[in-house]
């Protein structure tokens, strides 16, 4: 099923850009045909993270485990449309003046922002492979790879401080992530509880013994 | 048997091509005004009223050319009317186009009072004719870093700041946008202070640049480029520009302007295009002229030196 289905996921999931690409063609990107190629390719940086990041709370509620076989090509495609984003930045509004994004890089906090989160994700992508997992260590790889957190929070964050007056979009994306972090939260809550719970139980039942 | 021959058809009952032309328009503006007409209620008779029906795309007769004209390349059309901030509509500025088709800009008056020697509620086109109408090509550079050229058509808001015979008091002359929530369904969201307030120094109003415009490119104003009367001043960044203005006000203190109150830290008063002055947020060194790849350089006061003894002796940093 799954095997089946993957590649017509990732062709839909190519859809945002050839639909850009299209619309380019076309001439139908409007006044600003940059601002358009921007701001699109940045919404979808940040929809396919929360998609990533819906995965395993998705899983866990639904017991749907084959859907972690999704989450590395989603998680792909939020780089891919980021390394998108930031190509648009360096070349179209610095053409490659590389001197000049690292001042707006160090004194714009929007564009501060969003670079971390952009550079948070390379050692992600980069180590997204089995092999790399096998290398790490399936507990050092998922301690490395909470940092989409990180990157998630700083890509929200970077809308919000670019937006002038409007900022219901970005509280959107807000709203979606604080709920998925959320989960998570709630959930190692409840996992610690019940292994001190379980810890007090055994300690319980040795001073029964030694008594 | 009866063939008609083609001179059976008199010449007066034949189309005029250009109306044959039009019907698309003709019809679905009848079909719009129906509608229009329905939803509020009125008689029929209103709707045959010419007044009562939008004008924009109509010629204005009697354009003069102006020397404060640049002649850089005039920005398509279809970008100006289709690429607007205009938030009492949206703040997706693709939007304002189509949610402003069935603006009424008919009737409309604006109130002129303050410190005046004669307050008085004026109808719109009564002051689009006090002065023969020019057109001003101006280069037009909004906050945000992008620029546009457009040949306005209005005349100096001097003219019509003499016929208001403002008191000595008045120091600062305050601008208001219609506010009106069923017609303009942004201002349903708090996303700024409702009505939209700007305002202009007494010397600024005066200055023979800011112009008081009812058109553009030789046709009455659009309604999503601010109809039926707005403000444009050249040197300052677009947000100054007022678009659909219902009250003009003269006051004896400086008015505080809606995007100030938005961000104070952002937006000053005087908002004059400074390149050396950046945004907090991004820089405004350079600008992107709409339908250009490459980024220019941002001019002082977009190029309008004429305005810089305005300034003189003033902090520009700090009255930003």
């Amino acid at each position: 099923m799954v095997r089946w289905f993957k590649p017509f996921v990732f062709l839909a999931c190519l859809g945002p850009l050839a639909r850009l690409g299209w619309k380019a063609y076309m001439g139908r990107l409007g006044a600003n045909p940059i601002e358009v190629i921007t701001h699109s390719t940045g919404d979808w940086i940040l929809i396919f993270l929360l998609v990533t990041l819906s995965i395993t709370p998705l899983r866990k509620l639904t017991g749907q485990l084959w859907l972690i076989r999704y989450r590395r090509m989603f998680g792909l495609f939020a780089f891919f449309y980021a390394v998108l984003h930031f190509i648009t930045y360096i070349w179209l509004d610095k053409f490659f003046d590389l001197h000049e994004m690292w001042a707006d890089v160090s004194k714009r906090r929007f564009i501060t922002v969003g670079f971390t989160g952009f550079v948070l994700l390379i050692p992600l992508a980069l180590t997204s492979t089995t092999g790399w997992i096998r290398r790490l260590g399936g507990k050092r790889w998922q301690a490395l790879h909470r940092l989409i957190y990180v990157s998630a929070i700083a890509g929200v964050i970077h809308y919000w401080w670019l937006v002038k007056a409007d900022v219901s979009k970005p509280q959107q994306y807000a709203f979606v992530l604080s709920v998925l972090l959320g989960y998570r939260v709630v959930a190692w809550l409840v996992r610690r509880n019940r292994e001190r719970k379980a810890a007090s139980v055994l300690a319980d039942r040795a001073e029964v013994a030694e008594g | 048997m009866l063939i008609k021959k083609a001179d059976d058809i008199p010449s007066s009952e034949i189309t005029p091509k250009s109306l044959y032309l039009n019907r698309r328009k003709f019809l679905t503006g009848t079909a719009a005004a129906g509608v229009a007409a329905v939803a509020a209620g009125v008689g029929l008779h209103e709707i045959a009223s010419p007044s009562s029906v939008a004008q924009a795309d109509a010629k204005i007769d009697g354009i003069q050319k102006s020397p404060f004209s640049t002649t850089e390349v005039i920005t398509p059309y279809k970008d100006v009317t289709n690429y607007n901030n205009y938030y009492e509509f949206s703040t997706d500025k693709y939007e304002p186009a189509g949610l402003a088709k069935n603006f009424k800009t008919r009737p409309w008056t604006v109130t002129i009072d303050g410190q005046v020697k004669k307050k008085q509620v004026l109808d719109v086109d009564t002051i689009i004719k006090m002065a023969a109408p020019e057109e001003r090509i101006y280069r037009h550079r909004c906050v945000e870093g992008w620029s546009i050229v457009v040949p306005w058509v209005g005349f100096s808001l001097s003219e019509l700041i003499k016929r208001a015979d403002p008191l000595p008091k008045a120091k600062f002359v305050e601008f208001t946008t219609l506010f009106d929530m069923r017609q303009m369904p942004g201002q349903r969201s708090h996303v700024l202070e409702w009505p939209y307030v700007e305002g202009l120094r007494m010397d600024e109003a005066m200055h023979p640049l800011t112009l008081l415009c009812f058109g553009m490119y030789g046709e009455v104003l659009p309604n999503q480029d601010g109809a039926p009367l707005r403000m444009v001043i050249p040197w300052k960044y677009g947000f100054k520009s007022i678009k659909g203005i219902v009250r003009i006000r003269f006051v004896d203190s400086q008015p505080d302007n809606t995007w100030h109150i938005s961000a104070p830290s952002e937006y000053g008063f005087y908002s004059n295009v400074n390149p050396h002055v950046d945004h907090p947020r991004w820089s405004q060194a350079t600008e992107r002229r709409l339908g250009e790849f490459r980024k220019r350089p941002t001019l002082m006061f977009n190029g309008y030196d004429q305005v810089a003894s305005l300034y003189s002796g003033m902090d520009l940093k700090k009255n930003f």
